[in-house]
């Protein structure tokens, strides 16, 4: 459920940049999601569709690139790739892994009009 | 619900007092530049977008590609943290209860942990040891607040409506009407759930997480987030062991497995048994840290009241 929140929180962000950049509509909203963060992307999706309803940013294209989840192995000291909080290295197999990316949601951009 | 947006604040009482209505585009908030304390380049990798054919992936579309001239259209750079409001209030929360001394804890569960008898219990055990104010936060219903007030503890009760998560405007708005004593202790019991509170900080010094052991040995590893978001895990209930098949190393393996750092201290709320002392001296030592960076505070700036 906090995705609504999340979505509100977008929905804010933009009027905050519409006010400060004299735009009228949104055709496109860039976000950056982390693998690892607690977001669910398609109920994210049904918020923002939800809480744009008659605003600026009513049918604006949500696009969303995934940031991958990045970890350095405490262990073997190697830079890894990992998908959740409770991958183990792939070289040593160790689980003490510090996560370094995939926790973004940020706003990245905005296609306006 | 608030039907501008589709919020839960509509809903949402403190103290069942409805909390003040929040504003929409008519009067935006002032956000300050993003900062960081560490330095690193923000070039995130992005995932690998390669997915099978059955795979819809939408999340390719790079702004770049835009080919602009042939309408009004044009770009804008936003680069925020989607949750910069809540991050700028919990900022704001943190800054005043460091300047303060408080110490603030942030106890995040599932319903039914024991939160509450845990933190009476705690309650009594640091009875006349230092101040200590609590925020609850549930759906609906005042009784938990009403069950702290009855150890002689100021509680203000946050109700979320249909909000399954305290945010820190909502800390910030109980914080301000407890009045908070200096060097104090003060407990935010956040609504039961493993997921949703993960993901809000509220200022705390640090988020706790209680799991109980009539819940499964896996919670570590089903509700992710929260084990790593916590700083500490209290196991509770531990009486009950006898009478359970909860395997108390497995929950602890599956723990580390999510946060390698995060200590466990087993303890049994009902029986004062256990880690009880161990956790009384984990926040008494937190406290005793709060209170000496207020002192190094006023010492190293002057402009501070």
């Amino acid at each position: 459920m906090h995705e609504m929140s999340l979505a509100e929180n977008i929905m804010q962000l933009i009027e905050d940049a519409a006010l400060d950049q004299k735009f009228t509509q949104v055709i496109t909203v860039w976000l950056e999601i982390g693998q690892l963060a607690c977001v669910e992307k398609e109920s994210l999706r049904f918020y923002f569709d939800v809480v744009t309803q008659d605003s600026i940013a009513w049918q604006a294209k949500l696009e969303i690139i995934e940031i991958a989840g990045q970890a350095l192995c405490n262990q073997c000291n190697q830079d890894i790739l990992i998908t959740t909080y409770h991958a183990a290295c792939p070289h040593c197999g160790s689980y003490a892994l510090q996560v370094t990316q995939g926790n973004e949601m940020r706003i990245k951009e905005l296609e306006v009009k | 619900m608030c039907t501008t947006c589709g919020c839960g604040i509509g809903q949402m009482r403190i103290n069942g007092k409805p909390m003040q209505p929040h504003r929409h585009c008519d009067k935006p908030l002032i956000y300050r530049s993003h900062k960081h304390s560490h330095t690193h380049e923000h070039n995130p990798v992005p995932a690998d977008t390669n997915h099978s054919s059955n795979t819809i992936h939408s999340g390719t579309g790079i702004a770049g590609t835009h080919a602009s001239g042939m309408s009004q259209a044009r770009m804008i750079k936003i680069e925020r943290d989607i949750l910069a409001k809540n991050n700028r209030y919990a900022d704001e929360n943190r800054r005043y209860l460091s300047e303060h001394g408080v110490f603030a804890l942030n106890l995040v569960s599932s319903p039914g942990s024991g939160k509450t008898t845990l933190l009476v219990k705690t309650i009594e055990m640091l009875r006349g040891k230092l101040p200590i104010a609590v925020i609850e936060g549930d759906q609906q219903t005042d009784h938990d607040a009403a069950r702290i007030r009855a150890t002689g503890v100021p509680a203000i009760q946050i109700n979320t409506g249909k909000g399954c998560h305290l945010d820190a405007h909502m800390a910030s708005y109980a914080i301000q009407q407890l009045s908070l004593q200096d060097n104090s202790l003060l407990f935010i019991e956040n609504v039961g759930n493993l997921v949703c509170p993960s993901a809000f900080d509220l200022g705390e010094a640090h988020k706790v997480v209680i799991l109980s052991v009539t819940e499964g040995e896996d919670k570590p590893l089903k509700y992710p987030d929260m084990f790593h978001a916590a700083d500490l895990m209290l196991l509770n209930k531990c009486d009950l062991l006898p009478h359970l098949t909860f395997d108390v190393d497995l929950a602890i393996e599956y723990a580390h497995r999510i946060h390698p750092a995060i200590p466990v201290i087993q303890i049994s709320a009902t029986q004062n048994s256990g880690g009880m002392p161990e956790w009384i001296d984990w926040i008494m030592a937190g406290c005793r840290s709060a209170a000496t960076a207020k002192q190094d505070l006023k010492q190293f700036d002057p402009t501070f009241g």
